[in-house]
């Protein structure tokens, strides 16, 4: 049995019928275009949130005060105040690989300047806080010690922020009021685009701790506290040490629960990562079952022909041809079909992500593997659904055959 | 010399439910090459299970077939397939050619499947060749239905004689042609009996057995006669007899 040869039968047997061929190959082209599609809109998402992590900063450990259990009620990460600034302190001083601290308080507040207001989040933060979360200043200085001691009334805006108040007037120097103090703008971010949740982080206003605990929300505890360790590995490291320091100096007991949270720039990319991994999953799952359909079209599109042939095949094996040889040309001209499919399927895949990455502005990526799996997968699907039909026209008895009308 | 088929008590017995239909009953038979051999029979005398035995498309119940020396009644469904590839060539009363594939290729397509890989260009060289032997080169690229019913059959024969077997086996040849295209083809056998080759045809007209040298006559599954044909019919004068009354007839005024 020659194969060359028998792909070249395959193809002008497929190339009589064109219209059925074509619409056999649809469930496969349609399968396989699904897959790739899925799969490029599944990893350009995973990238997208994997660079956002990484705009969380370099190895960076958030600590969330609560949840705490008052007369029963929980609390949520953040909801009540239990870390102070004395616990981040400790951590700095008492932790080994831990390279800076910034405790951090979080709230809303209207901002105003002139006469233009706006809506902003206000942080309260330590000079370390730009430097761990890698986030450089366009124009100004970030805070110095002495303005954190003395709970200076100054303020570093995010880019959204400068444009609310002042459009694209440089801010650094004019006043503006939170809660009716005045601040005088020291510094403007550079523009660090959406975070993980999809606010605009730019949308920010950030005075020292000192200053946002003492003058704005009179706040004693803190939300969360920042911490960066030296060296990636030592994470894990560090995030128990931290958990043992925190109990500690917060007296609780062995048994009892943590009234914090430590959790790792990884904790939180693992979990962002988990949702697209579910999703990819269920578009694929989807995805198969257009394949398994595609097959079945095959396997039914192959019994008609090979019905159709059966005088053909009769012919066949009164000049010679083996069973084998039978069974070889139906099984490749499944195959060619399959594969073809699974050849325009994938064209068909990468255009869909790109259209998409172009009018949704979705990010979309298509790994090599995956298109060297669903060439492979659809031959696959054309051996194992061409095999029935293929075997049933070697079996054919050729008196029969020679005698079907 | 040996007999090109030698049939020994061969019977053919077909099981349908709990009948038993006895096809064709201890026949034996010997065909010597050279021989060109009409086996005639009504429908059901067993003509056509006897065909298919020595066509080695089926195996005879009980008994031995030697074909061209070879014992071919113990032979399995792949071995039967080589010994139709090399042995036999068949023509059929449909023709029985691929639909939409050229007169050429039809006629290499027994080289398609022999066992050893024959070149590509060897392939066209004999088919052409065979094509030629039966006066149809000419239409070597027509398909099937570009050509006329004796065209078709001709490239049939060219098919059946491509791998030069040792028996032509020819199943109602002119079942599905006029009278005047049949006398062609039987013109064509003919010829090449002359060159030598061995012929069996199965046909229920008497007039076409006329064209061999030896009527078979089957009933009931058995042989009832078996005789040399005396007054042989010559394709080649019939046809010239045919020219002439179409002659004739193109002078008659109407």
């Amino acid at each position: 049995m020659k194969i060359g040869p028998t792909f070249r039968l395959a193809a002008r047997a497929l190339r009589r019928n064109k219209m059925r061929s074509l619409l056999t190959m649809l469930g496969i082209i349609i399968g396989v275009g699904a897959v790739i599609a899925m799969v490029g809109i599944g990893n350009g998402a995973r990238a997208q949130v994997e660079a956002q992590i990484a705009s969380l900063g370099q190895n960076m450990i958030l600590i969330f005060s609560g949840s705490t259990t008052s007369s029963g009620v929980r609390t949520g990460y953040g909801g009540s105040g239990t870390l102070k600034i004395d616990d981040a302190m400790a951590i700095l001083r008492e932790v080994p690989g831990v390279v800076a601290v910034s405790p951090e308080i979080r709230s809303f507040s209207q901002v105003a300047a002139g006469n233009q207001n706006w809506y902003s989040q206000l942080l309260g933060e330590s000079p370390e806080y730009f430097d761990m979360r890698q986030w450089p200043l366009t124009s100004g200085a970030g805070f110095t010690d002495q303005e954190v001691r003395a709970a200076a009334k100054v303020v570093i805006i995010g880019k959204t922020t400068a444009t609310q108040l002042f459009g694209t007037a440089d801010p650094v120097g004019q006043i503006i009021r939170i809660k009716n103090v005045p601040f005088m703008v020291t510094g403007l971010l550079k523009s660090k685009g959406m975070s993980l949740m999809g606010n605009d982080q730019d949308d920010v206003a950030i005075v020292p701790y000192t200053t946002a605990m003492k003058r704005l929300t009179g706040d004693t505890k803190l939300r969360s506290i920042n911490v960066q360790a030296a060296i990636a590995d030592d994470i894990p490291q560090v995030q128990q040490q931290i958990n043992a320091l925190l109990r500690q100096r917060h007296g609780i007991t062995p048994g009892r629960d943590d009234d914090f949270t430590v959790r790792s720039q990884q904790d939180i990319a693992e979990m962002a990562t988990a949702q697209s991994k579910i999703m990819t999953l269920l578009l694929a799952s989807i995805a198969c079952v257009s394949l398994v359909v595609g097959g079945i079209g095959i396997m039914n599109i192959m019994l008609v022909s090979v019905t159709e042939r059966t005088r053909e095949i009769g012919i066949r094996m009164a000049v010679g041809a083996h069973g084998r040889d039978i069974l070889m040309q139906f099984l490749i001209e499944a195959v060619t079909l399959s594969s073809l499919s699974g050849v325009l399927g994938i064209g068909l895949g990468f255009g869909t992500s790109s259209a998409l990455s172009q009018f949704m502005g979705w990010p979309t990526q298509v790994p090599v593997v995956w298109v060297v799996l669903a060439f492979g997968v659809s031959a696959l699907i054309g051996v194992s659904f061409g095999l029935y039909p293929a075997w049933k026209a070697a079996a054919l008895d050729p008196i029969d055959a020679l005698r079907y009308e | 010399m040996p007999a090109v088929i030698h049939l020994d008590a061969v019977s053919k017995t077909y099981r349908s439910g709990d009948v038993e239909v006895h096809a064709v009953r201890s026949v034996s038979l010997q065909i010597h090459a050279g021989e060109f051999v009409a086996i005639m029979g009504a429908s059901g005398s067993g003509k056509s299970s006897m065909m298919n035995m020595l066509g080695c498309l089926d195996r005879p119940t009980s008994g031995t077939y030697l074909l061209d020396g070879i014992d071919v009644s113990k032979l399995d469904r792949n071995q039967l397939a080589d010994i139709r590839n090399q042995k036999i060539g068949f023509i059929f009363q449909g023709f029985n050619l691929l639909a939409r594939t050229t007169a050429l290729e039809n006629v290499e397509l027994p080289m398609f499947y022999a066992r050893r890989d024959i070149p590509a260009k060897e392939q066209r060289e004999r088919a052409m060749k065979a094509l030629e032997t039966v006066g149809i080169a000419q239409r070597s690229d027509h398909h099937p239905n570009q050509l006329s019913g004796g065209q078709q059959q001709r490239v049939a024969i060219a098919r059946a004689l491509v791998n030069q077997p040792a028996l032509l086996l020819a199943d109602e040849p002119t079942g599905n042609l006029d009278s005047r295209t049949s006398v062609e083809i039987m013109d064509a056998f003919q010829d090449l009996n002359n060159q030598g080759m061995t012929i069996v045809m199965v046909t229920h007209e008497p007039d076409i057995a006329a064209y061999t040298k030896r009527n078979i006559v089957m009933r009931d599954g058995v042989i009832v006669t078996d005789k040399v044909v005396t007054t042989r019919t010559s394709a080649k004068e019939e046809l010239r007899r045919l020219d002439e009354e179409h002659a004739a007839a193109q002078l008659i005024p109407s």
